[in-house]
């Protein structure tokens, strides 16, 4: 087993218990703009499609990278949009009311 | 600067584009910092991209520049939809997450085949398959919730054993692959036949059981993005997938509590069909209602009222009329709360963002653990478009489907109302002994309607 699996399988395991530990203190209020905005995270496997996209090795590689940019790129502009149109909605009570 | 410099950067943006991931989560904890973790989750992948799009190995920027641009504008619409689409959104960008993954995996199939490594060739498959079956599996969950395809349960015998078969064989295949990576031939294999399970995986589940189901997607699309992230050594990309997939985890976790049932049981167990001895029973009982003008009248003579909000609430649109009767309710000294149950809707938190959509305060709106000690104390609880999570049955009666499954206790306030357009059976196909309580008002109609009225009888028509 390469030795990059190993740190990588480290990073994998910590990276889960963080998440584990911060998203279980989402408030149930917020279980809607967690998923959406977790989403628009998770799109940046963009990052790894430009690369396959723009290093041109293969005509295949480039077609399937250019449409897998596309796809994640929608999710990222998408996810933020309304992951933060959400939260403008959630306003505390006014004070002044009766 | 020098192509050392230039990976130093990349590397070192990533690190911050991490912490910046991370803190977004954390401030989405509570609504006052909320917003502020959007902001850190949008410079982090802004970095994150400008720091790629220096990726030395780029040679051609033209079909980036297409791709990047195509996704805005498909991304602008998906971010613009209404709130009551919001489930169906959030399933087609699992989708859209997914095949961007399985695209990636494939292109670095074919770009080092043969010669791939058994340890490569293991991620490779994960990432696909795990990939793959989330696409369909999201379009199908999407199309059931956009209600383009049947949303009750199909079942056929043997399904089990069909689903099982496919994704065995699939990873079969994977096994074969990882030591004979040569065989490219097999490879589409890999592709189609969780494809093909995604399909039959989401075949048999019915509306009420989709705030799992999309939990559950959530984390398989974390998950193939964290697989990506092996093959390609990037910790960026492992840590988003991992926070991603364990947020699906939790939250997948949190629902199927919700409904007393366990994953599998999720899976594999489509319960949907109405049952026919207390449909029977249905007929022989009887059931009080009111009009819109005694409704108002016990609401507005009430000192506390929890109004607890469901599905057929969104289905009818009702939540800005709901608002209307809230405001009424409060100038005249009513004490009103809603009681939110976590699976009430189709994903989670599906009704509070409804409600804060229609300008309710989100202090207002509490969850069951924090409701339920109140409604002893409560005057009137007013049902709308709720039922199974309303249903004393999951309490008492031991041979309900839903025995054990947590509920509102809506039967302990002092009056219930109950808005419903009809007699029949909710999702789960299940009869609500509430209905048939003495203190129980059934208010027949359409939710938006019959709020309406109400909200007339108060005296907001001029509103």
């Amino acid at each position: 087993m390469p030795s990059d699996f190993i740190s990588s399988l480290y990073v994998f395991l910590l990276a889960g218990f963080v998440g584990f530990e911060v998203i279980r203190r989402v408030s149930p209020l917020l279980h809607t703009p967690l998923m959406s905005l977790t989403n628009a995270l998770d799109a940046i496997a963009v990052v790894g499609a430009i690369v396959i996209a723009g290093e041109h090795k293969s005509t295949l590689s480039t077609v399937l990278g250019a449409l897998a940019v596309a796809a994640s790129t929608s999710n990222v502009v998408g996810g933020f949009l309304i992951t933060d149109r959400m939260l403008k909605m959630f306003k505390p009570a006014k004070p002044k009311k009766p | 600067m020098t192509p050392q410099v230039t990976e130093q950067l990349i590397q070192i943006t990533y690190i911050v584009a991490t912490v910046l991931f991370i803190l977004s989560l954390k401030w989405l904890s509570t609504p006052s910092t909320a917003r502020r973790g959007v902001r850190a989750g949008e410079l982090g992948m802004a970095l994150a991209i400008g720091a790629t799009l220096l990726n030395r190995g780029i040679i051609d920027y033209r079909w980036l520049v297409i791709a990047l641009v195509v996704g805005s504008i498909v991304g602008i619409p998906l971010g613009l939809v209404q709130m009551t689409a919001v489930p169906q959104r959030t399933a087609l960008s699992h989708a859209f997450g997914a095949f961007c993954v399985t695209l990636v995996g494939t292109a670095e199939f074919y770009l080092r085949a043969p010669g791939i490594s058994h340890f490569m060739m293991s991620v490779l498959s994960m990432e696909v398959i795990l990939g793959s079956l989330t696409v369909t599996g999201s379009l199908m969950a999407a199309g059931k919730l956009q209600e383009v395809l049947p949303q009750r349960p199909i079942t056929f015998k043997g399904q089990n054993f069909v689903n099982l078969s496919i994704l065995t064989a699939a990873v079969g295949v994977a096994v074969y692959l990882v030591f004979h990576p040569e065989s490219t031939r097999l490879f589409p294999l890999l592709i189609a036949m969780p494809l093909v399970f995604g399909v039959m995986m989401i075949v048999p589940i019915g509306g009420a059981d989709m705030p799992t189901v999309i939990s559950l997607l959530n984390s398989y699309a974390g998950l193939s993005a964290a697989a990506m992230g092996f093959a390609l050594d990037s910790k960026l990309l492992i840590i988003a997938g991992a926070l991603d997939g364990s947020s699906g985890f939790i939250l997948s976790v949190i629902m199927s509590k919700a409904m007393n049932r366990s994953f599998t049981n999720v899976l594999f167990g489509a319960f949907g069909q109405v049952q026919a001895s207390a449909a029977a029973a249905a007929e022989t009982r009887n059931v009080k209602s009111a009009t819109a003008e005694e409704a108002a009248g016990i609401l507005a003579a009430a000192n506390s009222v929890v109004i607890v909000p469901g599905y057929g609430m969104a289905v009818a649109q009702a939540q800005h009329k709901v608002r209307e009767l809230y405001e009424l309710l409060t100038k005249r000294g009513v004490t009103v709360k809603f009681g939110i149950h976590p699976v009430a809707g189709r994903m989670p938190g599906h009704m509070n963002v409804l409600l804060a959509e229609a300008d309710i305060p989100y202090d207002k709106l509490l969850d069951m653990d924090a409701i339920n000690p109140e409604f002893p104390e409560t005057d009137v609880a007013l049902v709308i478009g709720a039922n199974d999570v309303t249903n004393p049955a999951a309490r008492t009666d031991q041979s309900s489907p839903i025995y054990g499954m947590p509920i509102l206790d809506v039967d302990k306030a002092r009056t219930v109302m109950v808005i419903k357009r009809s007699m029949s059976p909710g999702f789960a196909g299940i009869d609500n002994p509430l209905y048939y309580f003495d203190k129980t008002l059934m208010l027949f109609g359409d939710a938006r309607g019959f709020v309406g009225d109400i909200v007339r009888e108060l005296g907001g028509a001029g509103h």
